[in-house]
């Protein structure tokens, strides 16, 4: 592997790491908001 | 030919952009369309929250399907000018990586909506990526003509899944629906194989006008046609909706015929004389979104 595919490599792995998080928090943000959701449904 | 451009060394990862681009994002268009009218037109109100989720889950779900379709046709895709540019074919990525991204989007858009919906809902839409791809992609695709009627299936589950998620249950009413895109898909889809001249022939995919000739693929479009509009008109007729929906599903329906009509009549074999065929194309796109549109209007309206 040259130089320049190392440093692309890293560059991919970088953004394919930011993207992931972004998925991940996004994830979060949804299973919080049907758990509400399904309690307002079923439960209280 | 060009079938691989450049492959990469074998440490190299994808981008995230290939991976988003095996999802064929374009087409997801209209599923998340049918399938939000489904859910919408249901007697089940969701609250909004479920409601994203069980749209979410139809998109994963069918961006799931259309990365193992891609997995599986690399050699298809490889070999046509209009699929040649697609992440595996060009080698930006290797098959596994493909195969690994789509079996996992599969179980999570399924698992996920079990979660946040039903079970029924979901078990429907893990038939609808199993269907996909074993049935269509694998099994029929390159067996038969008729392949565009079985990938009209595939295409027809969204909005049962959204009805499904909404209700828990499937009546009458969805699986009109589930007949309408189905009926509705060869028509459309031919009309476009006539004037476009792709390059299935060389690929191995018996596509109806290269396999039975311009005249008998006219004559099918207008036989699916008929089906098709009673499909349309079916769930006023049966009063499952009011008469907004009739006027438009029997207005839509209507011109749908006339350009059908006029398709069968052609007699043109070069794409320039193909207007009756461009205009049932770009008419059907613009039929099975007003009609949809005007289900879920006459719900809401409550005419």
């Amino acid at each position: 592997m040259t130089p320049q595919d190392e440093e692309e490599v890293r560059r991919r792995q970088k953004s394919r790491a930011v993207v992931m998080a972004v998925l991940l928090l996004a994830f979060a943000a949804l299973v919080y908001a049907v758990s509400i959701a399904k309690m307002g449904l079923y439960g209280g | 030919m060009n079938t691989v451009t450049h492959s990469l060394p074998a440490a190299m990862p994808a981008d995230w952009r290939d991976f988003l681009a095996l999802t064929k994002p374009r087409v997801m268009t209209l599923v998340v369309f049918t399938g939000l009218c489904g859910l919408l037109v249901a007697p089940v109100r969701l609250p909004p929250a479920l409601a994203f989720a069980a749209i979410l889950c139809i998109a994963l779900g069918a961006g799931a399907a259309a990365a193992l379709n891609m997995w599986y046709e690399a050699d298809i895709d490889a070999q046509m000018k209009r699929t040649a540019s697609r992440p595996l074919p060009a080698g930006r990525m290797d098959r596994a990586s493909a195969l690994h991204f789509g079996v996992g989007l599969s179980f999570f858009s399924v698992l996920l909506m079990g979660v946040a919906t039903n079970w029924v809902a979901a078990g429907i839409l893990a038939v609808s990526i199993l269907f996909y791809v074993f049935v269509y992609t694998i099994w029929l695709k390159r067996r038969t003509p008729q392949n565009i009627v079985i990938g009209g299936a595939a295409g027809a589950f969204p909005p049962v899944i959204g009805w499904a998620a909404a209700t828990g249950d499937v009546t009458l009413l969805p699986v009109l629906l589930f007949s309408l895109i189905f009926l509705w898909t060869p028509p459309h889809f031919w009309a476009l194989s006539l004037f476009v001249r792709t390059d299935y022939a060389n690929a191995g995919v018996p596509m109806l006008p290269v396999v039975a000739g311009a005249k008998a693929t006219r004559v099918q479009i207008l036989l699916y046609t008929a089906p098709m509009i009673a499909a349309a008109v079916a769930p006023w007729a049966l009063h499952l909706t009011g008469a907004v929906y009739g006027i438009a599903a029997i207005a839509l329906s209507a011109v749908f015929a006339l350009l059908a009509v006029q398709v069968s009549l052609n007699r043109a074999t070069e794409p320039k004389e193909m207007g009756p065929e461009k205009r049932l194309f770009a008419f059907s796109i613009l039929y099975l979104f007003a009609i949809f549109g005007a289900l879920v209007a006459d719900r809401w309206i409550g005419l």
